[in-house]
């Protein structure tokens, strides 16, 4: 009997989560015993063409990683999703925006202003800009289109289950793949990871105190941090009471708070408000002027909150940015 | 959504969603009522025990469901109910105004109140205010979300986000 087949593949992504597969070291020894991997274009030579000749569903499961920003991501999207019976969402991008999906905070116009213009590094007078057609002596040659906004995986094509993290950790990882090659998944629309928030397995909650009040937000190039005290406890915004737990605690280990990247619970509708609002909770001001100070601490909300979300939050993108790109960037 | 009248057309009329909370400003809002104060009647209210209560995805779903302002009224400082609530959500909302601000959303479109149960006069000011603002700044034009295309095996289809979009049940 021959080996179910796999396949990994990346949009819009930074390459962590191909170094995450890795990151299981000896054990994917184990993974490429029992399974055949059908396609993997950053590790191994395949072409698209050898997705193409597939039957539908010939994939037992295919994991993507990274955002959909580009029609070309969003047609490997659409063939890989016909080709396997599970699609799963691998790491933060592909599962929310991730990093990238911050870009949703400027119009497709701003970014090619900028990478082709603006940019310190770039010298280019003629303003060239990659075109999606252009007649050359050869012949005609295409590019991709760079769409107007990031999206997720899930926003692109139905996904079976999420990996989330950037990158997802190797222990969700692991157990993941024996869920797979076990046939024992949960309901399908899972989130691999367990559903209660970061603070239940931090190393740190003994030193919680019962209730936070924070006069000052610190910044972690600020100050020393104490190794361990619970970072909220000394000023630093840490993220880990509205994100999910699985990573164990790997960011606070490293004496760093925690940002996000696992995504919320399963109650949540929207990750970076409820950040918001137990940040705005425990605060230690009740009148209008001290609160505002304290404020000052989030120079960039959208960048603390939804540093990993912004195209699956409920506001997706920044309004009216074609206004804004008219005016030049105000803020 | 796009097809929604601009700013100063006659045929806008802002959708505005109030949180009130139970003890302060539901009961003033129950006041002016009973007292006959007409008011706009683009403000539609949804109660909460607190002004404490209010969740800022509240919020964000009320825009992305179509609101284009949202009014928040809890008591006077001092005053709440559970002792403190109010002052969360003053912090909440500040906090809020600046996400809002980033976000390219105008800072108007959200406004915090101290109204307490016998000020139904001013329930009715702030809502006739508070209407002609956003009668005056139009109607939020939020990009529309792309449909989720996530379907749990148990749920039923729920409408898709983008199909629902700036439609008020």
């Amino acid at each position: 009997m021959s080996k179910p087949k796999v396949a990994f593949y990346w949009c819009a992504s930074c390459g962590g989560c191909e170094e995450a597969v890795v990151d299981l070291a000896e054990e994917i020894l184990q993974v490429v015993e029992a399974v055949e991997i059908a396609f993997w274009p950053v590790a191994l030579d395949f072409k698209r063409e050898d997705v193409e000749r597939l039957a539908d569903g010939e994939l037992v499961a295919t994991f993507i990683n990274g955002a959909i920003r580009t029609s070309e991501q969003a047609e490997m999207a659409h063939l890989l999703r016909a080709k396997s019976q599970i699609l799963i969402a691998f790491g933060s991008c592909s599962h929310t925006g991730g990093v990238p999906g911050l870009a949703n905070l400027y119009d497709r116009e701003e970014i090619l202003r900028y990478v082709y213009e603006e940019a310190p590094s770039v010298i280019n007078p003629q303003r060239v800009r990659p075109e999606e057609r252009i007649e050359v002596d050869e012949g005609m040659l295409t590019l991709p289109s760079f769409w107007g906004a990031v999206q997720t995986l899930d926003q692109t094509v139905e996904v079976d289950y999420y990996l989330p993290g950037c990158p997802p950790p190797v222990g969700l990882i692991r157990s993941a793949l024996q869920a797979l090659l076990s046939g024992n998944l949960p309901p399908k629309g899972s989130v691999l990871a367990p559903d209660v928030a970061l603070c239940a397995e931090c190393p740190r909650k003994p030193t919680k105190p019962e209730r936070l009040a924070l006069k000052e937000l610190k910044r972690p190039h600020q100050v020393l941090i104490d190794p361990e005290t619970c970072l909220l406890a000394q000023g630093l915004l840490c993220l880990g009471p509205a994100t999910r737990s699985g990573c164990g605690a790997a960011c606070i280990t490293g004496n760093m708070p925690c940002t996000g990247c696992l995504g919320p619970t399963s109650r949540v509708l929207d990750g970076g408000a409820k950040a918001l609002s137990a940040v705005a909770s425990i605060l230690d001001a009740t009148g209008e002027a001290e609160i505002e100070r304290i404020l000052e601490g989030i120079p960039d909300p959208v960048g603390l909150f939804y540093r990993y979300s912004l195209p699956a939050s409920l506001l997706y993108r920044r309004v009216g940015n074609g206004e804004r790109a008219r005016e030049g960037r105000s803020s | 959504m796009s097809e929604r009248p601009v700013a100063g057309d006659k045929g806008f009329e802002p959708r505005i969603v109030a949180f009130f909370c139970n003890w302060c400003t539901y009961t003033a809002a129950d006041l002016a009522g009973t007292a006959r104060m007409a008011y706009a009647p683009n403000v539609r209210i949804i109660r909460l025990m607190c002004s404490g209560r209010l969740d800022p995805q509240f919020v964000l779903a009320a825009f992305r469901h179509g609101a284009d302002g949202v009014l928040i009224g809890g008591c006077h400082p001092g005053d709440c109910h559970y002792q403190e609530g109010n002052y969360k959500a003053l912090r909440r909302y500040l906090l809020l105004k600046r996400l809002l601000r980033e976000m390219g959303i105008e800072e108007e479109r959200l406004r915090l109140v101290w109204i307490s149960a016998s000020e139904g006069d001013r329930v009715q000011k702030v809502a006739n205010e508070f209407t002609e603002t956003i009668r005056r700044l139009g109607p939020l034009r939020l990009a529309p979300r792309p449909g989720m295309i996530r379907l749990p095996a148990a749920a039923q289809p729920e409408p898709q986000p983008a199909a629902r979009e700036g439609v008020l049940p």
